[in-house]
């Protein structure tokens, strides 16, 4: 038995006599997947409707039943004033009002409708997204009055000005704006961060709390013996994860896998020694496990959630935030597995987000086994 | 005349090093930034001889032990540890030595011969010897019935002797150990003594940092730092005379205590 190996059987006993720690490394990605893909979604699957509708005509009849009968609007409430829709919105009964004016037939009948829109903005996200449904369908129905020639002889326009010419806008790759396909790369990243960086760090520094490091530091294991004996079985650990996230996403959420298998691992892979790096590197800067556990939460899995566009796009942060999110590993990661997973693209695309990670887990590994072994000064 | 010059004549030379101390520092020095943790200290360690290492928190023990085993290297001076010097060798000063630290060394969450195992492992024996020198060091402490127990579950003073037997597994010519006794009950503390002086008889060197100034009668020669210096050094008998003393305890008493409130923090011995 070489030293190496001795002292990575020992590192999986550690792990499989704390069951509960295995345990919950095990389910965590299912959990997170699951938890994450039913909570945090930015499509809408139900908006409940207000209509204000002082002068009912055909015209404002039809709409609202179209609205009705779409599988996201519920109409929740006819009302004749808008003074009567604020309890609404206050008591949470409705999303969304659709106002229409007392002359709105006429105005349709002369080329120029107008209608106001409401909307329960407080999740401003989730704000332009109803108001952009109700656009939806408004147009649809101003679309098929002009083709059905029941328009006047002008184009009928809301207060967003409803285009004469109705563009069609197809969604690539993620045709349905499904958000579940656009968070699991993330929710990986995040779990792979989780098991590798965090649980790196700390069972680093729980051999310097325990006292055991010094016993390993003189013995003749070399420092790198210490730091792939403590390391590997995380990173085992980490794939057994990887692949437990893409099944759970795939048959739980039907996210598709449109890109090559193997060369996902492989990135997935690349991405764990990155994690592994940083795990090392908190350890070098930590002594006890409590500290190694806020800094990674802090330092990691903070920014890789906030900073990596897993949830908000790096696209709509300000320009000086956009560069600081290069530095964060998980955005590239995330390129990478959305690349793979939605759209099938291979190395040919996805080279230059390689070449990052891989950078960044040469210069991490290097630099904190550089760290490790300069131990005390 | 003390049982460690004794034990020392008795004692075999590795080749190459007939006649040499297993320990010798000359003007060995740490400095951590201003402050200096240990001041340009000399002494020599003969084989098979049990050395006492006394000195109050923060007098820079520890820093004495790190620089020997390799753990951090001196700012200045030189040292030698089994004939390796410690600033080039240390891969084989670390082959020589075993070393037993304040803080438990065995892992809590394995069973006893997992330990035995991994030590025996991690310093290169051969499984068949890790068996048989295993089976002899439990049969030994009278453990043969905890083997498959997890060190956690068996008691504190067992496990400080076990954590003992461990370290001498690879049959190290140079044991150091830091405050091996702390938290350990006295009964115990004895046992544990006398292991010692086994290691000793059997040729080994040993090293013992101590709090326990009863202890540091038990040892061949003791040295007592103060503020990075040794302040005494010499066998426990020739100290009392030549300080007038009737203890160890009053003589370290009287070194430490006209110091003490200028005694830095434990900046260098601390972990």
């Amino acid at each position: 038995m070489t030293a190496l190996r001795g002292f990575i059987v020992k590192e999986v006993r550690h792990i499989l006599r704390d069951r509960q720690t295995l345990w919950l490394l095990l389910l965590l990605p299912l959990v997170l997947v699951i938890l994450f893909g039913f909570a945090i979604r930015t499509d809408i699957q139900s908006i409940r409707v207000a209509f204000v509708d002082p002068s009912p005509s055909a015209a404002s009849v039809s709409l609202q039943d179209r609205f009705d009968g779409t599988p996201v609007f519920h109409a929740a409430a006819t009302v004749a004033s808008t003074r009567a829709l604020d309890p609404l919105f206050r008591r949470g009964a409705i999303d969304e009002a659709v106002v229409f004016p007392a002359d709105f037939a006429r105005g349709l009948g002369r080329g120029a409708g107008r209608l106001q829109i409401l909307v329960d903005a407080t999740d401003p996200n989730i704000g332009s997204i109803m108001t952009a449904y109700a656009e939806a369908v408004i147009q649809g129905w101003a679309a098929e009055r002009v083709g059905s020639g029941a328009a006047g002889p002008g184009a009928p326009a809301s207060v967003r000005a409803i285009p004469a010419v109705v563009p069609e806008t197809r969604l690539r790759f993620n045709p349905t704006l499904a958000s579940e396909d656009l968070f699991v790369p993330g929710l990986i990243a995040l779990v792979l961060t989780i098991v590798s960086a965090v649980m790196t760090s700390i069972t680093l520094t729980r051999e310097k709390e325990r006292g055991t490091m010094e016993t390993l530091l003189v013995s003749p294991l070399r420092p790198w013996q210490i730091l792939v004996g403590k390391v590997t079985p995380y990173l085992v650990l980490g794939f057994v994860n990887l692949v437990t996230a893409l099944a759970a996403a795939g048959l739980i959420f039907g996210v598709p896998l449109r890109g090559s298998v193997p060369l996902l691992l492989a990135e997935g892979l690349l991405f764990l020694l990155v994690c592994t790096g940083l795990g090392v590197f908190i350890s070098t800067r930590t002594d006890s496990q409590r500290a190694a556990m806020l800094a990674s939460m802090a330092g990691l899995l903070l920014p890789t959630t906030v900073l990596s566009g897993m949830i908000f796009p790096i696209s709509s942060m300000p320009a000086w935030l956009r560069p600081i999110t290069y530095l964060i590993p998980a955005r590239w990661f995330i390129t990478i597995a959305r690349g793979i997973l939605l759209k099938g693209v291979g190395l040919g695309v996805l080279w230059p987000d390689t070449v990052v990670l891989a950078l960044m887990a040469a210069l991490l590994l290097a630099a904190s086994m550089r760290l490790f072994k300069v131990r005390l000064t | 005349m003390s049982a460690g010059e004794q034990r020392a004549a008795g004692s075999s030379a590795p080749p190459g090093s007939h006649g040499a101390a297993a320990i010798e520092a000359n003007g060995l020095t740490r400095r951590f930034g201003d402050f200096t943790a240990v001041d340009a200290i000399s002494f020599r360690v003969e084989r098979g001889e049990v050395f006492g290492f006394l000195g109050a928190n923060g007098a820079g023990k520890t820093t004495v032990i790190r620089m020997l085993t390799g753990l951090l290297s001196p700012s200045a001076g030189e040292a030698r540890v089994a004939g390796h010097d410690v600033y080039g060798d240390t891969e084989a000063i670390r082959r020589s030595i075993g070393y037993m630290s304040q803080r438990f060394s065995l892992y809590e969450d394995l069973r006893v011969r997992e330990n035995i195992q991994l030590y025996g492992g991690i310093y290169g024996l051969p499984n068949r010897t890790i068996r048989e020198r295993g089976n002899r060091l439990l049969a030994d402490l009278g453990l043969e019935h905890a083997a498959d127990e997890l060190v956690a579950s068996i008691p504190l003073g067992w496990r400080q002797k076990l954590a003992f037997s461990v370290a001498t597994l690879h049959e190290p010519e140079i044991l150091f150990l830091d405050e091996p006794t702390g938290g350990v009950d006295p009964i115990t503390r004895r046992q544990f003594w006398e292991m010692i002086y086994r290691a000793a008889d059997g040729g080994t060197t040993l090293l013992v940092t101590t709090h326990y100034m009863d202890e540091a009668e038990y040892c061949d020669r003791i040295s007592i730092m103060v503020d990075g210096h040794i302040r005494a050094m010499g066998t426990p008998r020739d100290l009392r005379a030549e300080y007038g003393v009737a203890s160890v305890d009053e003589l370290f008493l009287h070194l430490v205590r006209p110091t003490d409130p200028t005694t830095p923090a434990d900046a260098g011995g601390g972990s």
